[in-house]
């Protein structure tokens, strides 16, 4: 170890020359809640959600670089707050029907809007217009649940080196868009087994014929916090 | 009892789900009649609150004028508005309609939709204006807490309800915090 050290909420963590804040805290398992982060992919930093207060600033903490002896605020009521608040903007500026989702019980979207204590949208909904590409004959790309983390553009470029998925437009009108011709997924190579169509956090990239596969209350979120699911599945791969 | 909590109920744009849930609590009912009366409810088939309510529970989102004026009406009568799953929160499956113009979404049901016999879209006067859109209960009248579920479970409102008999702030435990 090199003996560097940050403070998360009081706690003394170890970190590595070039690790993230997130890489330290999950190493430590101390858990920041997010969505666009995944460790298995580069850091990205776009939902926000792990927003820590470092040295008294806001920062991301999947992409701000760990220093020895910084101060980090993690699980206060005010970042919380703001979580909570960006995971509400994200819920009324998609189409989120969760009773209507195959990916209900196993969407970290929703899973994070538990851990948060979130309990309705508070905004006015969006109720975007959005098309829906099921004409794969393997999967589904619902783009009303999407939350543009570009996890499965970089699983498509990194893992699968098949650039089959990019966002285009800006702001409110940006969307995912498919890397063929005809912008439809059936003209791509894209297959089932490829990472991009597992990688999905919410139900926009779903693998057609296996919905609703294990009942209620066995799902993954119904009986278990995002917090302890994230630790255990992330802690291994931050430790590499 | 004067100082027995009345509770109104009432539904929108739903599928009465929510209310059925309620239900659920079973023999807890007795308990709770213990602490509060039923006053405008299809439980009671009281069909207008008392001057004043304590606490309003609504279910259902907002899809023609009819609802707005309910909706309004109920929100007048009760100190305390509890949005009710996922209808009444985000609008729920009756909002997946959002996406379609609302001629389009006529056309198909009483148009061109398979089976339709003696094709016409109802137009009696007495028929609520449909909204172009569907739309949860906050967008319209201050709520005061929400209770998520499609439905919430019978012990989501049973943890609410006591919570809020007892005078303590609601809170649910993860177990009973679930969007569908």
């Amino acid at each position: 170890m090199s003996g560097m050290k940050i403070e998360i909420d009081g706690k003394a963590v170890p970190f590595e020359e070039g690790d993230t804040i997130m890489e330290a805290a999950t190493r430590a398992g101390v858990y920041i809640p997010h969505l666009c982060h995944n460790p298995e992919f580069t850091p990205h930093g776009s939902c926000k959600l792990c927003t820590v207060k470092v040295n008294g600033r806001n920062c991301s903490a999947c992409t701000f670089p760990a220093t020895d002896g910084q101060q980090v605020l993690n699980d206060t009521k005010e970042l919380n707050d703001t979580r909570r608040t960006i995971t509400q903007m994200l819920f009324v500026e998609g189409n989120h029907f969760c009773p209507s989702c195959e990916k209900s019980g196993n969407c970290q979207l929703q899973a994070v809007g538990y851990f948060l204590n979130m309990l309705d949208g508070h905004f006015p909904h969006f109720y975007p217009q959005r098309c829906v590409d099921a004409s794969h004959p393997d999967i589904l790309l619902d783009r009303d649940r999407c939350i543009l983390c570009e996890l499965c553009v970089r699983a498509s470029r990194d893992v699968d080196g098949k650039n089959v998925f990019g966002l285009s437009g800006r702001g409110i009108a940006s969307h995912l868009v498919v890397n063929s011709d005809s912008g439809l997924l059936k003209d791509t190579a894209m297959a089932a087994t490829d990472k991009a169509a597992q990688v999905c956090p919410v139900g926009a990239i779903i693998v057609k014929r296996h919905g609703f596969e294990v009942p209620i209350g066995k799902r993954i979120f119904d009986g278990q916090e995002i917090s302890d699911w994230s630790l255990e599945r992330e802690a291994s791969e931050a430790g590499e | 009892m004067a100082d027995k909590l009345k509770v109104a109920t009432t539904s929108l744009a739903g599928c009465f789900g929510c209310h059925m849930s309620f239900l659920d609590i079973d023999e807890r009912l007795l308990e709770l009649a213990e602490v509060a009366d039923f006053d405008r409810s299809p439980i009671t088939d009281i069909k207008h609150c008392s001057e004043q309510v304590d606490i309003g529970l609504i279910e259902g989102g907002l899809c023609n004028a009819e609802n707005v004026h309910t909706l309004r009406e109920f929100r007048k009568h009760c100190k305390i508005l509890v949005a009710v799953g996922a209808c009444a929160i985000n609008g729920g499956i009756p909002a997946m309609r959002n996406h379609i113009p609302l001629e389009e979404c006529l056309q198909e049901a009483y148009l061109d939709g398979v089976g339709v016999d003696n094709p016409q879209i109802p137009n009696d006067p007495e028929l609520p204006l449909l909204l172009n859109k569907v739309h949860p209960v906050h967008e319209v009248v201050k709520v005061d807490y929400f209770l998520p579920g499609c439905p919430p479970s019978a012990d989501t409102f049973w943890k609410f309800l006591t919570d809020l008999a007892s005078g303590r702030e609601p809170s649910l435990p993860y177990a009973l915090v679930h969007y569908d």
